[in-house]
């Protein structure tokens, strides 16, 4: 179904079943460690070989030779696949990289070799073996030192330029011209990539873990050379992926070739220390901004500057994008540069651009609203927009986000807070509170499912749709329930297999909203369907409890398929709405720190979000969400960097005792409020995403909270202790 | 030359300088790989039940129970002790299995996700999580649910941690003490607040 | 991972002599470092020796009012143990500081101390790195260096020992119990078990070839005030920038050794004469000659302040 207009009144509105706080229907399977994930599937295929990935020794360069001789002879090797003996391999659409290198290496860790062997012990020992002379080339590795030769990505993110910046900036009484940096930032997904692939004469199926399966289809077809319907992508159980899993990565175009040279099912697993180096990674950006206001504290000039690196032919950063939208003010810049480096890919991960952009920009909102001595809260609602401040006629769809604050400073205590820093103190800690707005775009992406029901009242959903923690399973399940009016055990739902229709996938938050009105558009044509059979008309009547029900009639549902299993497919497209108003979700975050006066260690004590996201399909999965993604913001505003080495041109802490991502010590409760929203211009089921909007600005909160605490403004992510304990005050 | 190990060839001329940059390496490989597999028999109690294992002598016991037992549950996160996501119950104390060799445990009792409970007849802690939404993606999952079935044990124990106010006075069923024990234990979706809840509420339960 | 045999000692003198006996040889108790570093191709033993059942389990009062914990004592059990909290409080707080709950279930008392540096670049097998591979030089100094060495440091090696527990041990003026191949025992000076890089940072420990840890001796408890302060990026299982293990008497008078400074617990007896003068004081004497990298330069600052919150924390018990 095309969805052209707002929706009205339809059998969601019912809220029996979503809207629900519901367990995730996977649960039992989750917890009981019978769930099978891409590396587990013991028993899909006999004969399975073990295959280990080699990496490049370099980040730039060419393979100078390559002697295979020794690893061969391994005891137990079945086969090596080098680009040397792979044959011709084409570039999916969605890498930068090639994903095996040879003779020319890209980034470091790049594959130059899959040793495949009866054993994982056998192949690992024998990976060891494979020899690789080198020939470094210089590379570039320094986004600082980049930053001149940067040009604008005018397919990714043309300029957005408004009125007279550099003249309105120059004439406001109260300016601000501040420059941030956000370091590369690793999705560090708890599931390492991994893939089994089996052929079946020229038919390839391949389990794995990946987030948006058709994409992906395409991707291995066109690197391998072979016609897509030939390909086969299962992947049931993601284990995390965060934009990380998007793309095909080594794992799955090794197994396959592997599977192939051996003509065994092989499965991959990349080795946590490769995974950083060798996948893709959240580019670095720096940042400037300049705001200038009025002396009341109007914006009346905002520049948003941001310059992010990648390899040639790679993506921008967009980073500097939330300026295009958040805040008024006529007079406006909004650029980002992109300069090539030699690191490994980047790429998106979780709230790509709007995550680090709004780590800066809402750093940047504290510091004026303290030059102006307006309260950072009221000077974000002085300056709230309900139409896009440069198209006028282009309103958002829902905005309510100074009720995001407002509800948020209630329920936090904000009015409490000190404004003046440093002046809370419980012994040697220094306390301090900070807000920041969220904000993300809200993206629709078509989505098809097919809807199964059988002479047991079973309800069937099938879709190519990915469940990566996310709880797709779940909402999917409501969806199809609210639509048949049946109970949620009835409902079977089968995902993560490209044999089922094509859906959004996940990424973007675009996956709840668009894959529930695709099941929703699949649900109604299911609806006709059974109508017809029971010749009942359909605008009559209702699903509801088991039962189709007219005014003279109250049928079983399974009655429908009693003569043989009813079968619908449909998809959800999303057409001109999307243009005619601009849709996104919107929070606010609240933040208490205690920062230890002596060391400057930073402890998160309090965290609040008040999210309004549309309507919520799942409170229990949706807060999930929200609190996952506050806590990868904490990652980001007190731990998270991949230390570059400017010379060797890698990241040096590859692996989780290098690269910190928070533990459960350093996460306090989170509460999270959702507003009671729904946004008919979204979709049918009036939804938006929140699973990125989590992410979206909760780190300036953090590093506005440890401001109010210290007085120290960090403006380099990650705020550690070294970038404080200069100004900490001194010690007796 | 024999080379003992996976080595590093710088190869011409190379100035303390230029040390870290070198313009041509080589990466040579060790001839003991190619050694042939040593294979040892264990046999390791794994949820009640013995199990013989003939093993090469590498496989540890996260292997051994994901391979070559087929017990998935338990999962490979990192394989370096620096996740959790692989920690199983062994003789009553909850370890990393990905760094312990199957042949080191004969006579060990081996307690996995599995064998706590199952989907249909879940263990409180299982319970307690599903209840809290305390994941997400669900890799982590068995490790967090193996380490709080063994923190709670811990905590009752009288067993100390570097979150105990005093180290003389017995440790408390509190949320510091919870969340300092469980950190061996990643959750990249980040379901922290909601895993400390579910152990609440399962050591309630059990109290 | 190269082939490896397996065999199981019986007692401390057995294990040592099979180690003698071939080649290539490491013990084997937790395994926690030992296997991690030999899925990289670091360790490269081909025969595994598990010690695990040689006994070596016990913690025991010694004659002398002191206490000899057996080298398996797993780091739970001695963290845990009654006599350790109530008279070495600062070892029960620094084990406790270290890796997770699982690691320290595992990890032996012995293997703690001879676990071996975290630096990035002596982990990843592509990267020059003297201790690794003597000759093909140091990737760390001019690199990503933030958590390495600032004293006791060469031109070959900037690394450190990264033990929590070694240092509380260095602060109490703990013995080390060692067996060789021929069966003869001696006590090592924890202060001296471990060597600074010079230039063969490939020799860690003042050990002989096989000779195996048997025990550590903590002498008479000596009282005091115990402090081991971690500071570290994140709240748990990190390992630490810098870490101070202090035991200060009521009169100001004390211990200090320092964790994330050097290759090896940092203590300089000398210096702890300045205590009641300061941190300050106390700083310039202990990390006198230092020599950070432009990145760990911080640690100088962070070990002043940190020193001078212990010593405020201990005005307060007193």
């Amino acid at each position: 179904m095309k969805f052209d207009t707002p929706a009205t009144t339809n059998p969601i509105d019912q809220m029996k079943v979503v809207g629900k706080a519901t367990t995730r229907i996977e649960g039992p399977l989750k917890t009981t460690g019978t769930a099978h994930y891409a590396y587990e599937h013991h028993d899909a295929v006999p004969n399975q070989a073990y295959g280990v990935v080699v990496g490049s020794a370099i980040a730039k360069g060419r393979i100078a030779s390559m002697d295979l001789e020794a690893a061969q002879a391994a005891p137990g090797v079945l086969a090596i696949v080098t680009a040397a003996n792979a044959g011709t391999l084409g570039k999916g659409k969605y890498n930068t990289a090639k994903l095996l290198a040879g003779p020319d290496i890209e980034h470091y860790h790049q594959a130059v070799a899959l040793v495949v062997a009866e054993t994982f012990e056998q192949a690992r020992a024998a990976a060891e073996l494979v020899n690789v002379s080198y020939a470094r080339a210089e590379g570039v590795f320094d986004l600082a030192a980049t930053r001149d030769s940067g040009k604008e990505a005018k397919d990714q993110m043309p300029d957005t330029v408004h009125g007279d910046f550099e003249g309105a900036f120059a004439a406001a009484p109260v300016q601000l011209d501040a420059t941030y940096t956000t370091p590369d930032q690793a999705h560090a997904m708890m599931e390492p990539f991994a893939s089994m692939a089996a052929w079946d004469g020229d038919k390839l199926t391949l389990w794995t873990s990946n987030q948006m399966i058709d994409w992906s289809v395409s991707d291995l077809a066109t690197t391998l050379g072979v016609p897509k319907q030939n390909v086969r992508l299962i992947s049931p159980y993601i284990g995390g992926g965060f934009g990380g899993k998007l793309f095909i990565r080594a794992d799955a175009v090794l197994a396959a070739l592997g599977a192939r040279m051996a003509a065994r099912p092989v499965k991959v697993a990349l080795a946590r220390p490769m995974m950083f180096n060798n996948s893709t990674h959240r580019p670095a950006t720096i940042q400037r901004i300049r705001i200038g206001t009025t002396a009341d504290g109007k914006i009346t000039a905002m520049a948003h500057e941001g310059w992010s690196g990648d390899l040639p032919g790679g993506k921008v950063e967009s980073a500097t994008q939330p300026s295009q939208l958040l805040y008024a003010g006529e007079h406006r810049r909004v650029t980002m540069r992109l300069s090539t480096l030699d690191l490994p890919e980047g790429n998106a991960m979780r709230a790509p651009g709007e995550a680090p952009g709004m780590m800066a920009l809402e750093i940047a909102m504290d510091e004026m609203a303290e030059k102006l001595k307006l309260d950072p809260i009221e000077f974000r609602i002085l300056n709230d927009t309900q139409v896009d401040p440069v198209k006028p006629q282009r309103p958002f769809s829902q905005r309510r986000l100074i009720e995001c604050l407002r509800t948020g400073a209630e329920r936090f205590g904000w009015s409490k807070r000190q404004p003046q820093t440093g002046t809370q103190r419980e012994g040697r800690w220094l306390i301090g509170q900070g807000m920041a707005v969220a904000f993300r775009n809200n993206l629709l992406v078509k989505s098809g499912a097919r809807v199964r029901l059988n002479d047991q009242g079973i309800v069937t959903v099938e879709t190519d749709m990915t469940d990566i923690g996310t709880g797709s399973y779940t909402i999917i399940a409501q969806t199809a329930a609210e639509m048949m009016g049946v109970n949620l055990d009835k409902v079977v739902v089968r995902l993560g297999d490209s044999s089922f229709p094509v859906s959004a996938g996940s990424g973007g938050q675009f996956g709840g909203n668009c894959s529930t009105a695709g099941v929703y558009a699949a649900c109604l044509k299911l609806r006709e369907a059974v109508a017809r059979r029971l010749a009942i008309k359909l605008d009559d009547a209702t699903f509801a409890e088991g039962e189709v029900r007219s005014a003279d009639k109250r049928v079983p549902l399974q009655a429908a398929a009693k003569s043989g299993e009813l079968v619908a497919e449909d998809s959800i497209e999303f057409a001109e709405l999307s243009k005619t108003f601009q849709q996104s979700t919107f929070g606010a975050h609240f933040v208490e720190v205690a920062v230890d006066s002596a060391t400057g260690e930073i402890r998160v004590r309090r965290m609040l979000a008040v999210c309004a996201a549309g309507r919520i399909l799942n409170p229990t999965s949706a807060r999930s969400q929200v609190i996952g993604a506050m806590t990868m913001g904490v990652g980001a505003a007190l731990m998270e960097e991949l230390a570059v080495d400017k010379r060797l041109g890698f990241f040096v802490n590859h692996d989780f005792a290098g690269y910190e991502v928070p533990v459960h010590a350093d996460i306090p409760h989170q509460e999270v409020i959702f507003l009671d929203e729904t946004d008919p211009i979204s979709s049918p089921m009036k939804a938006k995403g929140v699973g990125e909007l989590g992410i979206c600005g909760v780190s300036a909160a953090i590093a506005n909270a440890v401001y109010n605490a210290t007085g120290i403004r960090v403006r380099e992510y990650p705020i550690t202790l070294d970038k404080m304990l200069d100004k900490l005050p001194p010690m007796i | 030359m024999t080379i003992s190990r996976r080595t590093f060839l710088i190869v011409g001329a190379v100035t303390a300088a230029s040390v870290a940059l070198p313009p041509f390496i080589s990466v040579q490989a060790s001839i003991a790989n190619a050694a042939r597999p040593i294979k040892a028999s264990v046999t390791i109690w794994v949820n009640d039940e013995p199990r013989d294992l003939d093993l090469d002598t590498r496989t540890t016991l996260l292997d051994a129970l994901r391979e070559n037992l087929q017990l998935t549950g338990t999962k490979k996160g990192c394989d370096h002790g620096q996740c959790g996501a692989c920690t199983v119950i062994a003789n009553g104390r909850r370890i990393n299995s990905c760094l312990t060799l199957a042949v080191m445990h004969e006579g060990s009792k081996i307690t996995t996700i599995e064998g706590l409970g199952t989907p249909q007849q879940l263990h409180p802690m299982q319970a307690a999580f599903i209840k809290h939404d305390g994941y997400q993606c669900g890799y982590c999952t068995p490790g967090q649910i193996c380490s709080a079935v063994a923190v709670l044990g811990e905590i009752r124990d009288g067993i100390p941690s570097h979150a105990s106010p005093s180290l003389t006075e017995p440790p408390k069923l509190i949320a510091s003490e919870i969340q300092e024990r469980m950190s061996g234990n990643l959750c990249r979706c980040g379901a922290y607040s909601n895993i400390i809840e579910a152990i609440n509420e399962a050591a309630e339960a059990s109290a | 991972m190269r082939p490896f045999t397996y065999l199981r000692a019986k007692s401390p003198a057995e294990a040592a002599a099979l180690a003698a006996q071939v080649s290539d040889s490491r013990f084997i108790a937790g395994g926690t470092n030992l296997l991690d570093l030999m899925k990289l191709d670091i360790e490269t033993p081909t025969h595994l020796i598990d010690v695990n059942g040689v006994g070596l389990d016990r913690i025991e009062a010694t004659p002398e009012g002191g206490l000899r914990i057996g080298a398996l004592v797993r780091n739970t059990d001695l963290a845990a143990d009654s006599r350790i909290r109530k008279d070495y409080g600062l070892l029960a707080r620094a084990l406790l500081a270290g890796a997770s709950g699982q690691l320290r279930n595992v990890a032996t008392t012995a293997g703690n101390l001879l676990q071996r540096t975290r630096c990035p670049y002596f982990y990843d097998t592509h990267q020059a790195c003297n201790k690794r591979q003597p000759g093909s030089g140091c990737a760390a100094i001019d690199g990503f260096s933030r958590q390495l060495g600032i004293i006791g440091v060469s031109t070959a090696c900037i690394a450190t020992h990264p033990s929590d527990m070694a240092v509380a041990m260095r602060a109490l003026d703990a013995l080390v119990e060692t067996v060789k191949p021929d069966g003869t025992t001696r006590n090592i000076p924890l202060a001296e078990l471990h060597r600074l890089p010079g230039a063969t940072p490939n020799i860690e420990t003042t050990l002989t070839a096989h000779e195996l840890i048997t025990a550590v001796t903590l002498p008479t408890p000596i009282g005091g005030t115990h402090i081991y302060q971690k500071v570290r990026d994140r709240s748990s299982y990190a390992f630490a920038l810098i870490s101070v293990g202090a035991i200060i008497q009521n009169d100001g008078s004390g211990r200090v050794a320092l964790g994330g400074v050097a290759h090896k617990p940092w203590r300089v007896e000398s210096a702890e004469s300045v205590m009641p003068q300061g941190a300050k004081a106390l700083t310039e004497q202990l990390l006198a000659g230092a020599t950070p990298t432009h990145q760990n330069a911080f640690k100088l600052t962070l070990v002043e302040r940190t020193l001078a919150a212990v010593m405020a924390q201990a005005r307060e018990h007193a």
